[in-house]
């Protein structure tokens, strides 16, 4: 992997807006029960303005960031041997349906680990306004040859 | 925001055991969460591919498995939105036989209580077939109460 990735800040995502059944599908497939997930009456009497993403939603907007990341031309990924390390979210507020977030990739380190390399990408999303939402960090590696 | 539901910061100690439930997990599963996510690696549903990078077999996505281990953590705190952090390192692959699947099971304790925000720290203990499958599993749950 390319060692002078590190610190690189790509350009933001085009905009990603939230649709109700695509909250809804998700919440169904991580097993989510809570009625704010799914039923935008529960999550208005709660006080929200339409159902509440599950926790881990941010992942199909940061997503759209590491897939720059693994077709960036000098990068040197071979996606084929990349294992997710370890995931993280960092909220401002809750992601609900209706909002449209824009992502932005920094990569905040890579390191090699013998014949291991690996990277950690940090993508601040925001909304439509511009504030943060959510920073979502992962940690790829790229396993080299044993 | 009415706090319906929400347990009562004031009434935790760490080490309670705050939810616990398993989740069988299926070949149904994995496509589900492939389509609902956008992540169509082949490892996730197709037998040869899995075995031709050296797979014991078709895996969960991880990030499937950090999505339903939430779950309880959720359901206990009564809105998915006073989960403001989550963390997991993925140690151990989940595999997902084709007919008996594979059944996940998830702990939650109180590992950690922060006064000044009162913000809970949820420690997760994730396992399949007797072993963890998540590292350093943290949620962090915001039990402040709204003023006004």
């Amino acid at each position: 992997m390319n060692p002078e990735l590190q610190g690189r800040i790509f350009p933001p995502t085009a905009p990603y807006l939230v649709g109700r059944e695509k909250v809804r599908e998700f919440a169904r497939a991580v097993f989510a029960t809570n009625p704010i997930n799914l039923d935008p009456e529960a999550a208005r009497a709660a006080g929200h303005a339409d159902v509440v993403a599950p926790p881990t939603f941010a992942v199909v907007v940061q997503e759209l960031t590491l897939a720059q990341l693994l077709s960036e031309p000098d990068a040197g990924i071979d996606f084929s041997r990349v294992v997710h390390g370890d995931q993280r979210f960092s909220y401002s507020r809750p992601i609900v349906a209706g909002d449209e977030l824009i992502a932005t990739l920094t990569v905040a380190s890579v390191k090699t680990l013998g014949p291991h390399a690996m990277v950690t990408a940090e993508s601040q999303i925001t909304d439509a306004t511009g504030e943060h939402v959510v920073t979502a960090i992962s940690t790829l590696v790229v396993r080299g040859d044993e | 925001m009415p706090a319906n539901n929400q347990p009562a910061f004031a009434d935790l100690s760490v080490g309670d055991v705050i939810a616990e439930r398993s989740f069988a997990l299926s070949r149904d599963s994995l496509v589900r969460y492939a389509g609902a996510s956008g992540d169509f690696n082949p490892i996730h549903y197709r037998d040869d591919v899995a075995a031709s990078v050296g797979l014991p077999g078709v895996l969960a996505h991880g990030m499937l498995t950090m999505g339903l281990a939430v779950q309880p953590v959720v359901d206990w705190a009564g809105d998915p939105a006073r989960v403001v952090d989550y963390q997991v390192k993925f140690t151990r692959p989940v595999p997902v036989d084709p007919a008996s699947g594979a059944e996940v099971s998830v702990l939650a304790k109180v590992g950690a209580l922060e006064p000044e925000s009162s913000v809970a720290r949820i420690d997760l203990t994730v396992t399949f077939d007797g072993a963890t499958v998540l590292g350093k599993a943290q949620v962090r749950v915001s039990l402040a109460t709204a003023a006004g």
